[in-house]
């Protein structure tokens, strides 16, 4: 079977360690409070297997309990429940107020904690949380799979199931380019993100045989170490492109337009521009600078397939990815790439984004990636080129539920930015831009908060959380008796929309979460 | 190249410690400041700077405005008795329609005149009603005529108020046959009135008319409401004339440029009467937006004046009808309306009630709008909390009913309007349009929700059953 080639043997998974949080204390969805009447007997460090309760040998006072820890009321059932047991009842449970204030409709509070636990542990969440759902009440949110049917169901462990992907469909010589997880890391340029987490990121992409994009920054040196699994971004500025740049690249990957702000071009602060950025983008130090919209030599299908067969020139190799944003032509944009030569059509949809961005961009301009992704896969399939092409849909897909899905509507695999900076521990503050940059070491080339992140923490952060990922989408795969992602390209037969379904139907569904999060 | 149209922001504070979002929550008060390693004095923001007070000793909670949410303070503190909460000012902030998350982003422009600008991607709803239900298009190659916001070619936001001429008539022997009228325009396309119902006094009206002047635009004003120290701005000032302000009103009328006739059975003449003694003004009506509005629409085409303004609401919706549409689908049917009979040139349309933000006023525009008319979100720029407690004849907590410094009151709505202008170029610059007027009534460059599910997720799965924002 031919897709048994793709498949990633047991002896491939990359290896998963615990991570824990960078920080001292982790934000969990409970709180455990310890009162005065503790006496420091200890039962509860002995009768807790999540180690919500850490003692030390030596050490007979109790320590402050790891809440982020607490599986929560779900554990009354258990007779190790130290709500219950502590003879003293000096333990008190709650939902951990602050959840209020953390996360938004898209992420919510309890889909953020639980990534940060799969990045953790490489595990899905033991915590009950809604991590598959968000409470924006449409798209992906209110769009299920439908019910299995048990029979159909596959007795298969996850090691024989197959999550890869092909990314050169063309079959016109060049790289035959295969991961193992259907997706890749979204460009994010040396400037907006601290070199440690481009570096970690690519690491990740290495050891999970996958992907990562230079965004518009250049190409650090750091980076060639594992050039295999870097795509080189060509953007409107050319920031950093050289041939050489191009010769690295497996993938070269033109960016049109991006989903954060359709139609805008990027835009880096001058207080991010510092000397090490400025001197791999050969600009002033402390300038802002604009890449402009749109690319200016390219007016035409015509122009955009010049720029193509210039990269295909100078690399023969490399294979060529189209990144696009999502108008109401996009079916026609689309199918312009593939004639033009491409190899990957990418479709960035509106809501998605890391990148700092006008508000009303990124609530307004282009459609949603759920509307765009079957639009174009229907009329891909309509022209007869969709079995050509390598179709990658990204902007707000969140968690490997949200991948399947998109799967689902018509996509070949998917492109993940936000999710993978979440797995480093980022709170969507939405602070990525101004002055220092994220105070949590993320988007910041600053000389102090650049420096809060290891390379090895962020890669490993990174595959754990693919990993759980892979978990989920495995277990997606048995369920409808499919062996492989491939299987599940454009299978809008396994997927419902709850406001198409009757009441009865709907009611067998969970219901789309409310907003819990004050905005 | 003429010189591009620019609005100068500078930062003008509130005058109070605004509402701020969230506020701190300390499990142990004793242990404030104590600690060397105390996180509020390492915030990365400098939060905590100005209120050293409360690093020191608990002496109540602290509501943060210029907190960014970063978490770090929570998560780094070594006793981890930090935590934050919601502002409990903040939760009871605003309404349905005129949401807390609107008035903090209103006065963030207000303050600084920047367009709003985070990272991270949307974190809204996926839709919802009204203006909601609608996302604007951006085109992937744009032509060299209709080049982005970076681009060569700037982007014309103006408009314009008085009719054009359909054809021109010549003389037998080539000259001109008559004068050519006057053409009235303004560079952006909002006018001000100040919000019926909500706080007002003469330096509220005064800051406003100084701020219209400063954008080149109009404010709508009752004849009751102006004093002998707007004189100087009448230029930029567009009375509401009633039938009752006759002939009282006249002399005053001669020296503005735009007039603003009372919707009633004799407004057609009214307006007829006024343009013949000042001929080159420009005349609009108007008139409450209530279901036949686009019948009114069609007859008032046909008269002999400029310019429509349809009130809707103050949340946007219909008046006069017990199930009221929302001001998205009611410009679209006036707009059709007159399309549908030839009629659109004849006459302008602005619209007020409703206009929350930038998008509302794009969004608009591309439902056939010509401008629209700002009212509670100037009230909002001056920090207005919408609390509606001067409805019940009782004090305005932030001082509004007081007189405001004139400068500030300017200034903070310039900033707004600043940041609106700006918003409107990236929606228009996205979409590769050069010019406002163009992109008038331009539904083809937007996207419906009703629309696209109907289009795309129809065929795979099957029927809508609920129709909440269709």
């Amino acid at each position: 079977m031919e897709h048994r080639t793709i498949a990633s043997a047991a002896d491939e998974l990359p290896e998963t360690r615990k991570t824990p949080s960078r920080f001292r204390n982790p934000i969990g969805k409970y709180m455990i409070l310890r009162n005065d009447r503790c006496t420091g007997c200890g039962l509860c460090a002995t009768l807790c297997p999540y180690g919500v309760h850490p003692r030390y040998p030596a050490y007979s006072r109790a320590l402050r309990p790891r809440s982020h820890r607490c599986i929560g009321l779900k554990c009354r059932q258990n007779d190790y429940y130290c709500i219950q047991r502590c003879p003293e009842h000096a333990l008190t449970l709650k939902k951990n107020p602050i959840l209020e204030t953390l996360g938004d409709f898209r992420w919510p509070a309890e889909m953020l904690i639980a990534h940060w636990e799969m990045a953790e542990t490489g595990n899905p969440p033991v915590v009950e949380l809604e991590y598959r759902l968000g409470a924006s009440g449409g798209g992906f949110d209110k769009i299920r799979f439908r019910h299995p049917d048990p029979s159909q169901s596959l007795d298969l462990p996850d090691d024989a199931m197959d999550t890869g992907i092909r990314l050169n469909k063309r079959e016109d010589g060049r790289l035959d380019k295969r991961l193992s997880i259907p997706c890749y890391g979204g460009g994010m340029s040396y400037g907006s993100t601290a070199l440690s987490v481009m570096v970690g990121r690519a690491r990740a992409a290495k050891r999970l045989n996958t992907l990562t994009c230079t965004g518009e920054g250049g190409y650090p040196a750091e980076l060639i170490p594992y050039a295999d699994h870097v795509i080189t971004q060509v953007a409107t500025g050319l920031f950093g492109v050289r041939e050489e740049t191009i010769l690295f690249a497996p993938v070269v990957e033109f960016k049109y337009a991006q989903g954060a702000k359709p139609g805008l071009g990027g835009h880096l602060l001058g207080d991010k521009v510092t000397p090490e950025v400025a001197a791999m983008r050969e600009t002033v130090v402390g300038n802002a600078l604009f890449s402009p919209f749109p690319f200016h030599s390219v007016y035409s299908v015509e122009d955009h397939k010049k720029h193509v067969d210039w990269v295909k020139e100078i690399n023969p190799d490399a294979l060529v990815s189209v990144k696009v944003s999502t108008p109401t032509d996009v079916d026609m944009v689309a199918v312009g790439s593939y004639y033009a030569g491409a190899h990957i059509i990418h479709l960035d949809g509106s809501y998605g984004g890391t990148g700092a961005a006008p508000d009303i961009a990124k609530k307004n301009i282009a459609m949603p990636i759920e509307y765009a992704i079957p639009k174009v896969h229907r009329f891909m399939t309509e022209e007869g080129v969709r079995d050509k092409i390598c179709l990658i849909a990204s902007g707000g897909i969140r968690n490997a539920v949200d991948a399947a899905k998109a799967i689902a509507l018509g996509a070949d695999g998917v492109v993940i930015g936000t999710a993978e900076l979440v797995a480093l521990e980022c709170v969507r503050c939405g602070n990525c831009e101004s002055g220092r940059g994220c105070a949590r070491g993320i988007a910041t080339t600053d000389r102090k908060l650049g420096c809060m992140i290891s390379e090895a923490w962020a890669e490993q952060r990174i595959v754990n959380m693919y990993t759980a990922w892979r978990k989920e989408w495995c277990a997606i795969l048995r369920q409808y008796g499919l062996s492989s992602i491939r299987e599940l390209v454009g299978r809008t037969d396994l997927l419902v929309h709850l406001d198409y379904l009757d009441d009865a139907e709907r009611a067998t569904y969970p219901p789309a979460p409310e907003p819990g999060v004050i905005i | 190249m003429p010189k591009k149209y620019h609005i100068t922001a500078k930062t003008a504070p509130p005058r109070f410690p605004a509402v701020g979002k969230y506020t701190t929550v300390e499990f142990r008060e004793d242990c404030a400041g104590s600690c060397r390693e105390c996180v509020k004095k390492k915030c990365v923001y400098g939060v905590f700077k100005e209120t050293h007070e409360h690093a020191l000793k608990m002496i109540e909670p602290e509501y943060l405005y210029v907190c960014q949410s970063c978490f770090r303070c929570v998560q780094e503190c070594t006793k981890g008795i930090f935590s934050r909460g919601i502002n409990p000012a903040y939760r009871n902030l605003g309404n349905d329609y005129w949401r807390r998350d609107i008035l903090h982003r209103l006065w963030y422009q207000a303050h600084f005149g920047k367009i709003p600008v985070s990272g991270a991607g949307y974190r809204g709803p996926f839709t919802g009603k009204g203006f909601d239900a609608m996302w604007t298009d951006m085109s992937e190659i744009v032509r060299p005529t209709r080049d982005g916001i970076h681009g060569r070619e700037y982007i014309n936001t103006s408009i314009e108020l008085t009719r054009r001429p359909r054809f021109l008539t010549f003389t037998p022997e080539g000259g001109l046959e008559g004068a050519f009228p006057s053409i009235l325009e303004i560079p952006i396309p909002i006018l001000f009135q100040w919000p019926k119902d909500l706080v007002k006094n003469t330096s509220l009206i005064a800051s406003a008319v100084r701020a219209a002047a400063e954008l080149e635009t109009f404010l709508l004003l009752d004849p009751d409401d102006f004093t002998r120290a707007l004189s100087p701005f009448i230029e930029n000032i567009a009375f509401r004339i009633r039938p009752e302000d006759f002939p009282g009103i006249l002399p005053l009328v001669q020296k503005c440029a735009m007039v603003e006739v009372s919707y009633g059975p004799d407004a057609v003449r009214l307006a007829a009467h006024i343009r013949k003694l000042n001929p080159g003004l420009a005349v609009a009506v108007g008139l409450p937006l209530t279901p036949d509005a686009p019948d009114t629409a069609v007859r008032l085409a046909g008269a002999n004046v400029d310019a429509l303004h349809f009130y809707a609401s103050e949340n946007g919706e219909e008046t006069q009808t017990a199930s009221p549409r929302f001001l998205k689908d009611c410009i679209q049917s006036v707009h059709l309306a007159l399309v549908d009979r030839s009629l659109r040139q004849n006459v302008n349309l602005l619209f007020s009630g409703g206009i929350a933000m930038a998008e509302h006023m794009a969004k608009a525009v591309i439902c056939g709008a010509d401008g629209v008319v700002a009212d509670t979100a100037l009230a909002v720029a001056l920090d207005c909390r919408l609390c509606f407690r001067c409805r019940e004849g009782r004090a305005c907590p932030m001082k509004l009913d007081e007189d405001v410094p004139l400068e500030w009151g300017k200034q903070r709505m310039v900033n707004l309007m600043g940041a609106w202008h700006g918003q409107l170029l990236e929606v228009m610059g996205a979409m590769g349009i050069r010019e406002t007027r163009r992109l008038r009534g331009e539904m083809g460059r937007s996207m419906q929700f009703n629309e696209l599910e109907e289009e795309i997720f129809a065929p795979i799965f099957g029927k809508r059953r609920v129709t909440e924002y269709a």
